[in-house]
Parts: C-alpha cells; structure tokens; sequence
C-alpha cells in the first residue's frame, strides 16, 4: 500500500475505533459528563474485546488515574485520557481473546482424572485459591450456570459449547 | 536411583502441576470476567434501548398535539360535514358542570343483581370493605359498576376539601412509606402491601401519582388507593402525576382498559375518573422539610402559586384550558370585509375563516409589540369562539387548544398571575426531570415540563428550607435513585417495568429523623429462578424486539441514508456508514456499534448489504399479506399516534369508527406530518382496517393484529 493511502487507511481504522470506543464508554457515563468510575472500566476494556487479566487491568488503571486521587471509590476516568490509551490497546491488540480450544486446555488440566467433568468442590477450590481468585459472588454466579444441578459437576464441554453459541451473537469485535 | 531423585521428580512434576492449576485458574477466571463484562455491557445497552424507545414514544403525544394546535390555527372546514366533525374532535366534553356531573354518572339507578358474587361497598367505608376489595381482586374479581361509581363519587367529595399541598406529620405515626409509580401493576402493590402492612393508623402512605397506564390492572389500583384514602384520610396520601391526565389515558391504555371491563358503563366511570383526577392533590410535604411530587421542579416553581391555584381547572395538562372570561364579548368577526351571514350553495351559512391576518383598520401600531401580540391573541381566540358558536358548541368551559409555549400576557383585570402561568407550574412539576447539568432548561425529549439541574434544586430546597426532594417519574433498575448530592431522590415502584428482569421496584420509609430506608422487590417470581444470564437475554430479546420495529417503520429512510454513502451503487456500505446512518435516521443516542452483533447477521469484508439486511426486517414484521411493505411501515410508525386518533374520534368509546372520519382525520394528520401517501394509499390503509367491510372501522382488531403477530413470533 502506497505512504498515503496507508496513512488514509490507518486513519479510516483509527477513527472507527475512537468512535467504539466513545460508543462503549458512553454507556457507562451516567452523568453525561465524559467521565466513569473506575471501577467500571474493567467493563468497559472487556466489552470492547479484549481479555485482561486482573493484573492487566490495575497496569492499565494507573495508566488513567492521577496520583493524587486516594480512596478508590471516588476516582473518575475522564474520556480524553482513556480514549488514546484505549485506541492504543486496541490496535496493538494487547489482551487478545482467549480461544475456545486454549479455554478447553485450561479446564482439562484442572480435571486431574480426565473424566470431562470437575466436581463442585474442586472447581470452587481451583478458582476462590488459585489464579486471580474469584469473589464468592462470582463464584456463586458462575455455579449457578455451569454446575449440572443434579452430580454438582461442570461437564466443561457442554459448558463451553453452550456458552460459545451464546457468544456467537456477540462475535469478537473486529478491530 | 535414591528416593531423594524420585521425590525430586515427584516435586518437580507436583510443582508444574500446580503451575499448571495456576495457569488454568487465571485463564478461565480471565475468560469468565470477560463474560460477565459483556453481559454487563448488553444489559446497559437494553436499558437504554427501552429507555429511548419509550421518550420516543411520548414525542410522538406531542406531535399529534401539535397537531391538533396546527389544525386549529390552519384548517378551514369546506363543508358544514367538516366542521362538524372537526368539532366533534374538540370538544371532548369532559368538563361538566358539578350538576351535570352528578347527573350524567348516577349510580343509584344502577341494579345490583343478585347474581354478583363480588365485593358489595357500603359508605362510609369500613376496614373490612378494603380487606373485601383486596382479596376479590387477588381472585381477579370485579367491583359491580355501581360501586366503582359510589366510591368514585365519594372520592371526589373527600378530594375537593384537601388543600393542594398535603401535609403529613412523623410525630403521629411513626414512619411514613412513600411509592412510586405503578402503572398498573396490581402485583406489585400486593407484594408492597405484604411486605410493608396495610394502611393503618400506625402506617401512613404516601403515593406519588402513576397509578394508571401501561399495566393492565390500574382500575383495581385506583380503586384500592381511592378505598383506602377514605377509610384512613389522615394517614394515605395520593400525589397527582403525569398519567392522570386523560389525554395520556387515551393513548396508553386506561380508557381502554375501563371500556373493556366495563362494557356498560365505562363511559360514565371514565368520566368520573377524569373529574376525579384532576382534584388529586399536586404535592406532599413532610414535616414541613421533605417535599414530594412526580415529576420535579423548574426554576420558577413557587409553593405559594400552587398552593393557591385551583387546580380543578387542569383536566389535561396537555391542553391548556382558558378560563370562562365573563365580561368578554364575543362577537362575530367580519373577516377580510366579507359579510359574516354570506351564505354558500347549500344554504349553509360559511364558516369563517380561521386567519392569522389581522384587519389593517383595526389593528394597534405594530411599534407597540405588546399590544399587539396582545390583540393578535385574543383575535385568535376571538375567531375560535366565533367558529364554534357558528357550529353550536357548548360554551360552558370554552377551550383554548394551542399549545406550544406562548407570551405570557397579563391582563389588566385579573388576579396577579395568569392562567398560562398556573398552568406552566403544574405542568412542570408533574413532567420534568433532573439532570447532570446545571440549569433549567425545556424537556424536549418528553415534550412537557423541563431538565432541571443542581443549582435549580440547590436554590428551591434553600428557598423553602427543605431537606430534600422526593419524585418519580422515572423508572430506575434498583428501584430508586439519588442525584444531584443526594438532594433529589428518585423513587419508582413499577418493578419489571419493560420485561420481566428489567428492573426492581423499591419504597421509601421515613422516620421522624427524616433518613430513608428503602426496600426493593421484583413482583414475578420468575424473574428469581432464572439466572443473570438467561433474565438479560429475556430483556435483551423484548428490547431488540421493539428495536427491530422501530428500524422497520423508517425502511424509506433508511434507504435514502444508505444509499447517500454508496455513490457507485454497490449495494454495500461499511459498517462504520451503517451506524452513522441510523443514528442519523432514528435519532435515539443508541451506542450502535456496540448493538450491532444483534442487529446484524451476516457481514462481508466488514461491509453490509443494506437492501437484504432491510428485507430481513420486513420479514419479521409481516403480517397481513396483503399489505404492502410501504403501507406496513406507514402504520408502524405512527402506530401510536394512530390509536390515540382513533381513540379521539370514538367519543363513545364504542371501538368503531366511520370509514369517512378515519380518512379524513388520516389524509389532515399525513399532510401535516409530511407523510407520504398518496390517496391511493391512504384507501388502501382504510380497507386493510376494515376487515367487516361495513364502512367502519373496528380499530381494536386492527391492533390487535398486529400485537397478535409479535406474540407468535416471540
């Protein structure tokens, strides 16, 4: 592709993505004022595609918030401050999707004896211990979808599918 | 080998192991946060869907009064037909005399058969009359019309002795409990009465208006609140909102319901319902600190104002109506020299012309803008009155229909405001809405009342020396919500208000220490049992539903938008193009780009093909074959503003309408919207209607076949 219309394109790409990016951020902006919690970007970077992990996410924050703010509970991120921030993740495509196959590997690893399914108790353990742990709520909510009610196991396969047609309707943004 | 190297390799094994536990744990919980993001995101968006959709919607009763006003100042009848049934139009005749009233909605004449198992009243009311009431209906009984209108008209009694603020005290019974709206929904009600206790000496109410409307029990509502405001007058309290107002009856949905439980005598109980309404109190104060009314307050709001207005003049807040002027005369007019009996072909003597133009002879020095828009005024109103002595309207209650905002003129002779005044403060405290902003400015997106920002309340509170506000008016998905530094406090108790899941309805409890204590609640049981994921893709679905519909009603549009950004004509245009020229269309403020996945199926090289993506649409919303696509979509889109035309039309709520009228009132209301639809179209539009084809129209079937579609569909 020629300088010109190289630079063209990319423009053309880049002002799509700032305008999804606005589009996202502006649900979350209750006031009408430009600004979110901060609490909610993490809502925020994930419906716009990506996939960070917790820690992911704070270097990311600290990216946004003035030093001076304390109480987390008050701090506000303000759109001219996330948008470039944002636009530079999404074309340098940090955070990419975690493929269903990678999500399979993951769950069959956690099932020690291959029988396709984790029992309620391991489950819980694996993922309130390990990792970024979950909250109990989270936890709550994700058993309350994934467990087959009458063993108390996750059959991660049927899981997966299940939640993979559900996803379909929303496929991954395209940058 | 030793044991020592083995445990080595068990330890080494155990650590990538668990290395690989970790790996795995931070995946899925990384990929399941992912998820429930999304799910919050799509939440968000269908809440804003149904929320635009809806302040859409009461743009649209703005329109068709604008139309009305248009019709007013524009029309000239071309035949006595005409005018008759442009009168007919006006005059809803709603406001009668005290007299009259008691009259026309008797109810000792009505008979009581010995068949009705349902409650029986006696008055004055009695504890166990409510108790009566409230188990017949949990057993979806009715209460006999003779009854309904008993107790309508000892409401009305008992309404017109209460002052237009209400004042309640905390020192007299402990706590007092303040609802929003309800719209209809008798569940919810029942699940506040169960979970909070009955009225009661010990337990004041308070309600903040939105009784009716939407939900299909708002008779039984009223009839509870009406029931229990006599039995316990000191301790429940009904504010006046928005929706009751007849006006907004018509369009959705209480007339309808009275008419179709009371196929006899709906006429008779509406219209006490209507005289009824407009003697709700306006406001409830609490220990003179805590001030609630529905909507909200403007910058000119005034306590003393209202307090003195008599606000049984405003039977709609969406028509001004002028106060008898007694020593006005009214003449007639000789309009452009023309002698006022010149009389036509028929005999019939001609109707005056509605105009503008002022006669040069007569008219004030334009340098004097004052006088004039003064004089222009009351020629106007003076040529109005004219037309309808000539077409013998009653003139007991004269009505003025203009309704766009106007110069506010003071005449010489009257109390020191005026009837426009009066007027604009109930209407802005029962339509407007806070915002983020600072100021006061109009609400166009509801189209009555006003935005009302920080500042605003931050000066009334100060004024007054209150505490804070408490209004409704909005709905909210806990249930309550408080804004601008907790001086305004939002309080909606319709739960599951757009779809089951959508949202909790909530209360409010005040002790004499004046802090509130809320309590939520969703009214079906349903909505508990299903989980988060499967309760947002219900709402989901019913949003992207009506969504859908809304796009299919500006196919035309659409197309011509489309179209602009395919110069070569391809066929195909960028997703980007797509979203930009929706917003442009619909004008709703959606995030489109985020909506996208679910309104669009399938994309090439991230470009849409527009006409296929539009047909798809067009399928969904098929359903009489033998109406066109462009006649469909017609309908659709003024699909509301149909039903209340035809619900003004029908003064006798008898659901049929003339072929004639429909026509006529469709051809004035098309060309005035700048529709288009040839004539052609619009006998198309009537036959489709006319399913008997017996030259009337049975309008309720009309509608219904198309919500008879939707419902297959779902």
């Amino acid at each position: 592709m020629r300088r010109r219309t190289a630079k063209r394109f990319c423009n053309g790409k880049v002002a799509e993505i700032e305008k999804k990016i606005r589009e996202a951020f502006e649900v979350f902006d209750r006031e009408s004022n430009k600004t979110v919690d901060a609490r909610d970007i993490g809502c925020i970077v994930r419906s716009l595609g990506c996939f960070p992990s917790e820690v992911e996410l704070h270097e990311l924050l600290a990216k946004l918030v003035e030093k001076e703010e304390e109480e987390e509970a008050t701090r506000f991120i303000h759109l001219e401050k996330f948008l470039p921030v944002m636009t530079k993740v999404l074309l340098d495509r940090s955070y990419w999707p975690i493929r269903e196959d990678v999500l399979l590997h993951a769950f069959e690893a956690l099932d020690e004896n291959k029988c396709g399914y984790i029992t309620k108790e391991d489950l819980v353990k694996y993922l309130t211990e390990e990792g970024e742990p979950f909250t109990q709520e989270e936890m709550e909510e994700m058993l309350s979808v994934a467990l087959d009610p009458e063993t108390d196991t996750l059959h991660y396969r049927d899981y997966l599918s299940k939640l993979v047609v559900d996803e379909a309707k929303i496929f991954p943004f395209h940058v | 080998m030793g044991s020592g190297s083995s445990v080595n390799v068990n330890y080494k094994y155990s650590l990538q192991k668990s290395e690989n536990a970790f790996k795995a744990a931070v995946l899925i919980q990384q990929w399941y946060r992912r998820y429930v993001a999304r799910l919050e995101m799509r939440r968000r968006c269908t809440w804003r869907i149904f929320q635009s959709i809806e302040y859409a919607c009461e743009q649209d009763q703005i329109k068709l009064h604008n139309f009305f006003s248009y019709l007013m100042e524009q029309f000239t009848p071309s035949s006595s037909k005409e005018r008759d049934f442009i009168s007919r139009m006006f005059i809803t005749g709603e406001s009668y005399k005290e007299a009259e009233l008691e009259k026309y909605c008797d109810y000792e004449s009505i008979e009581v058969p010995d068949s009705y198992t349902g409650p029986h009243l006696s008055f004055p009311l009695l504890p166990d009359h409510a108790t009566a009431l409230l188990e017949a209906f949990k057993q979806k009984q009715q209460l006999h019309a003779r009854y309904v209108l008993n107790l309508l008209h000892e409401t009305r009694k008992h309404l017109k002795q209460l002052p237009n603020i209400s004042h309640v005290s905390t020192c007299y019974s402990e706590e007092v409990t303040v609802c929003g709206d309800l719209h209809g929904q008798l569940d919810d009600l029942f699940l506040i009465f169960y979970k909070n206790g009955l009225p009661s000496p010990s337990k004041s109410y308070v309600f903040n208006g939105d009784f009716v409307d939407r939900g299909k029990q708002s008779l039984e509502i009223l009839l509870i609140l009406f029931t229990f405001l006599l039995i316990y007058p000191k301790e429940v309290h009904l504010n006046r909102g928005n929706h009751e107002d007849h006006m907004v009856n018509l369009r959705y949905g209480f007339t309808k319901e009275v008419m179709q439980k009371y196929k006899v005598h709906g006429k008779k109980i509406l219209r006490m319902f209507h005289n009824v309404f407009c003697w709700l109190p306006l406001a409830t104060l609490i220990d003179q600190k805590v001030l609630i009314l529905h909507g909200g307050i403007s910058d000119t709001t005034d306590l003393d104002m209202l307090e003195k207005i008599q606000r049984d003049k405003f039977i709609s807040v969406l028509r001004m109506k002028k106060r008898k002027e007694s020593n006005r005369k009214v003449e007639m007019w000789n309009v452009n020299g023309e002698s006022k009996s010149e009389a036509d072909a028929a005999g019939n003597e001609a109707a005056p012309r509605l105009s503008l133009q002022p006669q040069p002879a007569q008219a004030p020095s334009t340098a004097n803008r004052l006088e004039f828009s003064k004089w222009l005024r009351q020629t106007v109103q003076e040529q109005i009155d004219t037309c309808r002595r000539l077409v013998d309207i009653s003139e007991s209650e004269p009505e003025e229909l203009t309704y766009s905002s106007m110069v506010s003129l003071k005449y010489g002779d009257e109390p020191c405001w005026t009837h426009q005044e009066e007027w604009q403060q109930i209407l802005n405290i029962l339509w407007s809405d806070p915002m983020p902003q600072e100021g006061c400015r109009a609400n166009k997106v509801r189209g009555g009342g006003c935005y009302f920002g920080p500042d605003v309340t931050e000066k009334f509170l100060e004024k007054y020396n209150l505490q804070f506000l408490i209004r409704s008016h909005e709905c909210k998905q806990e249930g309550y919500e408080f804004c601008h530094r907790r001086k305004v406090l939002t309080i909606f108790s319709a739960s599951n208000y757009y779809e089951i899941g959508s949202n909790r309805g909530a209360y409010v409890k005040l002790g004499p220490d004046l802090v509130p204590h809320f309590v939520q609640y969703q009214a079906n049981k349903a909505a508990h049992t299903l989980t988060m994921t499967q309760r947002i893709s219900r709402v989901e679905e019913s949003a992207f539903r009506a969504l859908r519909e809304k796009l299919f009603a500006h196919t035309s549009a659409l197309i011509s938008a489309f179209k602009a950004y395919d110069e070569d004509n391809t066929g195909r245009i960028t997703l980007s193009n797509w979203a930009t020229a929706l917003e442009s269309v619909l004008r709703l403020g959606l995030p489109w780009r985020m909506l996208r996945p679910q309104l669009v199926r399938s994309t090439e090289d991230g470009m849409l093909e527009y006409k296929s993506w539009l047909d798809d649409l067009a399928m969904e919303q098929r359903s009489q074959e033998h109406i066109q696509s462009s006649l469909l979509e017609v309908i659709y889109r003024n699909r509301s503003n149909l039903e209340t035309i035809f619900r003004i039309i029908d003064r006798d709520h008898s659901g049929l309408i003339s072929f004639e009228e429909f026509q006529q009132t469709w051809k004035l209301f098309s060309s005035h919207m700048n529709i288009e639809l040839t004539d052609d179209g619009i006998n198309d539009l009537v036959r489709s209607i006319d399913f008997n084809k017996d030259g009337n129209i049975d309008f309720n079937e009309f509608l219904e076949a198309f919500r008879l579609v939707r419902q297959c569909q779902a």
